[in-house]
């Protein structure tokens, strides 16, 4: 093997990585076992499991699990399913859908509609949480919002967004908040798509249909498995129905974040909060995993 | 098998006339070759036929069909890419068989009509391959054969050669144009190569600036190219083109430049009045090299010697204007040697000062 020249010492490299791997060990890596820790202990911010915690095994797992409750409002089980619904209709459905849609009409057509709506998409995604989560709420409101006087100026009955169809609201909210991030990458890929293969699919007599599904599909197939697990890993992890919802009305849009939240933080059952964020981590994890290894595959077939 | 016309046809993008009203009849079977430098048209011209694109005024029409605004996939032709555009994730089998299968052809047509074409085009062997796992001149019989597989009324090529390199290129040439004889059918092939036109064409039309400026069997139009600029683009090297003053003395008619003086007939420069700027235009194989200045119509000082084989090219200075004749057998002069040439009137052709060519 030859050689490698440094441009610094060892040592002096390993002072300038210092102060960033601090902070990666001190935020990051230290609580990321600590949480394992605690998921086996009864640890809590009141009561006897504040002063002396205990290990209590796999308990705080077993609870989660327990058949009895598991699907009952509030519980994990119902908090999966709900958040699977949420992943399913706002994420995979939603974003990739509308973004992909958007990305096909707009594909090379230049026009000030494809602008506005591109940068009104992605204002959307970059605008911070809190301020759209605000925007939101007043958009939802029942009494005062402005979807609701929309309709009513329609003609329309009014609906209760945030009681009556919680769910629905967060996942068009959800869906508003992210298309620009697979509008974008679908875009891009349609670009490198080069011109005469499509124009050789016109002239071969193919129909839009076929055209997409014979050629667009599956020369962009490792931008949709990429966006498909992206969006999921983060639709999967977002905290922001929180700021419209609360979670409720009564659990109804708990999604798993959200739980490791109230039971951590509300009840500050730390224990048991671990434990659900254990699951979660196992959950991204896989899904990671999934995403490496189709990654290595198309580096394979190269 | 299809007669194609376009008639007055234009296509403008913005202010730019991409195509400007141009006319010609294709006969059944005919093979016609498009003709230009880049930007010249002929691209635009090509993706009209395909119906890719759709012209600003004028009328296609197929075996006296108006095709003018027509899809392409209501043409029936076959279209052969520069990039040949193989899909990547389809095996070579898929690629061919796919007008088949968009045109719904049960699967086992499908499968016989491609062993078929792909026999006849010797790609037969590599039909469970994918496109980045064959050469170049396969994936170009490939994409021929994806053109031909559903039997098209007309064969469109743009550029099919210029991604091969030289040797191939020769061959897979011959191997199109029999293809194109055994077949039968119509073809419009768009080149930037002037032998490539040469070889393959029943009629090159040579384009420039959006127009078709000349029309017609590759001999003629290398015989008598009806401008200047069709004289410089055919032929390698292209004619030689050189800015003579005409002289008219009593009935005889003579062309003059600075080291070069030559007789013509008056009746060719009867419309001329004397003292015009005219261009003299020969090829270099009509350039005959004499032993002595007695005989000589030029004389010139040799720049270059480029012994090809067959022939070699002289390339002489006349009074700064390079000149380049074309030698076969000839003990050729050598690099600084003085060299006298003979231009026969009949080779000689005349060019008026917007560089047409003057009719003899």
């Amino acid at each position: 093997m030859p050689e490698r020249r440094t441009i610094l010492p060892l040592r002096t490299g390993l002072l300038f990585l210092a102060p960033a791997a601090i902070f990666v060990v001190a935020f990051i890596v230290l609580p990321f076992f600590w949480v394992a820790v605690v998921s086996f202990t009864n640890r809590s911010l009141t009561g006897p499991g504040a002063l002396h915690p205990h290990f209590v095994g796999l308990t705080n797992y077993l609870q989660l699990f327990a058949p009895r409750t598991f699907l009952q409002p509030g519980q994990f089980g119902s908090s999966l399913l709900i958040t699977g619904q949420f992943v399913l209709f706002s994420a995979l459905i939603g974003q990739a859908v509308l973004g992909l849609v958007l990305a096909w009409l707009f594909y090379r057509r230049e026009s000030w509609v494809k602008q506005t709506v591109q940068t009104l998409a992605i204002v959307a995604w970059i605008i911070p949480d809190v301020v759209v989560a605000f925007a939101w709420s007043a958009f939802l409101d029942y009494g005062q919002g402005t979807l609701n006087h929309i309709l009513t100026g329609l003609g329309l009955p009014r609906v209760d967004w945030l009681l009556g169809v919680p769910m629905l609201s967060i996942i068009l909210f959800n869906t508003w908040r992210g298309t620009a991030f697979s509008m974008l990458l679908f875009s891009s890929a349609l670009g490198s798509i080069p011109p005469s293969h499509l124009e050789t699919a016109d002239v071969t007599g193919a129909n839009a249909w076929q055209k997409l599904r014979d050629i667009i599909l599956p020369l962009i197939r490792t931008h949709i498995v990429t966006d498909l697990i992206l969006i999921t890993l983060w639709t999967f992890n977002t905290f922001t129905p929180f700021l419209i919802t609360g979670g409720g009305p009564a659990f109804r849009t708990e999604v798993v974040s959200i739980l490791t939240y109230r039971i951590a933080f509300k009840y500050f059952n730390f224990g048991s909060g671990s434990a659900i964020g254990m699951i979660m981590m196992l959950i991204n994890l896989a899904f990671a995993l999934v995403y490496l290894s189709l990654l290595r595959r198309r580096e394979a077939t190269r | 098998m299809a007669r194609v016309v376009f008639d007055h046809v234009s296509k403008h993008f913005g202010a730019v006339r991409a195509v400007d009203d141009v006319s010609f009849d294709i006969e059944d079977g005919e093979f016609i070759c498009l003709l230009g430098p880049s930007g010249c048209g002929k691209t635009t011209t090509l993706r009209l036929m395909a119906g890719l694109e759709q012209p600003t005024s004028g009328r296609i029409a197929v075996d006296d069909r108006d095709v003018t605004f027509a899809k392409p996939k209501e043409r029936d032709v076959g279209m052969v890419f520069q990039d040949y555009a193989l899909f990547p994730h389809m095996t070579i089998a898929e690629n061919i068989a796919y007008p088949l299968k968009v045109r719904g052809a049960p699967a086992k047509d499908r499968a016989a009509r491609t062993a078929d074409v792909a026999q006849s085009l010797g790609i037969d062997h590599l039909l469970e391959r994918r496109p980045g796992q064959i050469s170049g001149g396969q994936q170009q019989r490939t994409s021929v054969a994806r053109a031909v597989v559903h039997k098209p009324k007309v064969f469109l090529f743009d550029e099919p050669l210029s991604n091969l390199d030289a040797k191939l290129r020769v061959e897979a040439r011959s191997f199109l144009k029999h293809l194109q004889v055994e077949l039968g059918v119509t073809a419009l092939y768009v080149t930037h190569d002037q032998a490539e036109a040469m070889a393959l064409a029943d009629r090159i039309a040579v384009m420039e600036g959006g127009r078709v400026v000349q029309m017609g069997p590759p001999l003629e139009v290398y015989r008598k190219p009806a401008t200047t600029f069709v004289a410089n683009f055919l032929g390698n090297p292209p004619m030689n083109l050189v800015p003579v003053k005409l002289r008219l003395d009593g009935g005889r008619a003579r062309l003059q430049a600075a080291g070069l003086d030559v007789a013509v007939d008056p009746g060719r420069a009867s419309r001329f009045r004397d003292g015009a700027d005219l261009t003299l235009g020969v090829r270099p194989e009509h350039l005959r090299l004499v032993p002595d200045a007695g005989e000589a119509t030029f004389t010139g000082s040799v720049y270059t010697v480029e012994p090809l084989g067959p022939e070699t090219l002289i390339t002489c200075t006349v009074d700064g204007q390079l000149v380049t004749a074309r030698l076969f057998g000839d003990e050729p002069p050598e690099l600084g040697d003085t060299a006298h040439f003979r231009i026969d009137e009949h080779h000689l052709e005349l060019f008026d000062d917007a560089g047409v060519r003057v009719e003899r």
